[in-house]
């Protein structure tokens, strides 16, 4: 029964109809004559042929092994990584904390400096202040000196 | 008293059963591979239940599946993904193999292996066809049908569907040609 298509004539019985627009040699038709019956006889053999229930695609040998060739070197690659990625981050925390460290002992040496300097100025002025500062009792030669300079 | 759901099943199981052979036959030219083939014809047929309510009947049931198979089967080929496979996992079987299927007919030999050489020779020329030019051709020499209803299926109008079936033709003609 015909469903769809030339409503029952087929390319054979209809001649030299028109095709496209323009007619068909005898050669032609008989190629398609020839075609359109193979396309139908392997449908039919490969719709009736029997198949399993879950069918799988043939896969070569070579591909499985490129396979798990390339699923190992991922994960190698992985692991590896997640390694250097933890060494990494490790000598960063460890740069990170000797620069702190270091900073931390300019801080000291910097206060320690300054700190240093107030007492040899404090010194200092003590010992302008009492150099300057004469006993009653050497007064008059206090004077004297003045007076000879 | 069967309901609407229950018609509406019914009916669509006997679509399936008509035109499954045709969808399938087409989708087997198309891509010369009976898994592909049998794995596209039942998306095409899944696709139709779900948008079956959809269906208005505005052309036949027929050029609406065959519609859908012909998107399908474009959309599997212009996949890019499956493009990059296609050089390394497709299961096509080759020229020879297919033109190896001939009707079962009173034929002489020196016939049969005519009838042969011709069928391989259109193989061939199919494969050189661009996807319009092979639908095209397909539908209208392998499926037989009309002129219009190509045009509805395919989304093409009339003119461009004969554009496309001349080169086709040309094509098939110069292998032939060829041949001699």
């Amino acid at each position: 029964m015909k469903i769809w298509g030339f409503k029952g004539k087929t390319a054979e019985e209809r001649g030299t109809e028109e095709a496209a627009g323009e007619p068909l040699d005898a050669e032609l038709r008989q190629a398609l004559g020839d075609f359109r019956l193979a396309v139908h006889a392997w449908s039919e053999a490969a719709l009736s042929r029997p198949r399993p229930a879950l069918a799988r695609r043939h896969r070569p040998a070579w591909r499985l092994a490129a396979a798990w060739t390339c699923s190992a070197i991922l994960v190698a690659a992985g692991v590896s990584g997640g390694g250097f990625y933890q060494h990494r981050q490790e000598q960063i925390k460890q740069v990170a904390a000797a620069q702190a460290r270091q900073a931390e002992q300019q801080r000291v040496v910097a206060v320690r400096r300054v700190q240093a300097r107030e007492e040899e100025d404090l010194l200092a002025k003590v010992d302008s202040d009492v150099s300057r500062e004469v006993p009653v009792a050497m007064e008059p030669l206090a004077r004297l000196m003045d007076e000879g300079e | 008293m069967a309901t609407a759901e229950e018609i509406a099943a019914e009916q669509f199981a006997d679509v399936v059963t008509r035109h499954r052979p045709q969808i399938y036959r087409f989708l087997l030219s198309s891509t010369r591979d009976p898994d592909l083939a049998e794995t596209l014809t039942q998306d095409c047929f899944l696709k139709a239940h779900r948008n079956w309510s959809g269906f208005r009947g505005d052309s036949s049931a027929m050029t609406w599946l065959m519609r859908i198979a012909i998107n399908l089967q474009k959309d599997h080929w212009r996949n890019r993904r499956m493009q990059f496979w296609r050089k390394t996992q497709t299961n096509s079987v080759d020229l020879d193999e297919a033109s190896d299927w001939l009707a079962s007919g009173e034929k002489s030999v020196e016939q049969k292996m005519m009838a042969r050489e011709r069928v391989g020779q259109v193989w061939k020329a199919v494969e050189g066809l661009s996807e319009r030019q092979r639908t095209v051709f397909l539908l209208r020499f392998v499926e037989e049908a009309e002129l219009s209803e190509i045009a509805q299926a395919t989304g093409l109008s009339e003119g461009t569907v004969k554009a496309h079936l001349s080169r086709a033709l040309f094509k098939v003609r110069a292998e032939l040609g060829g041949r001699r």
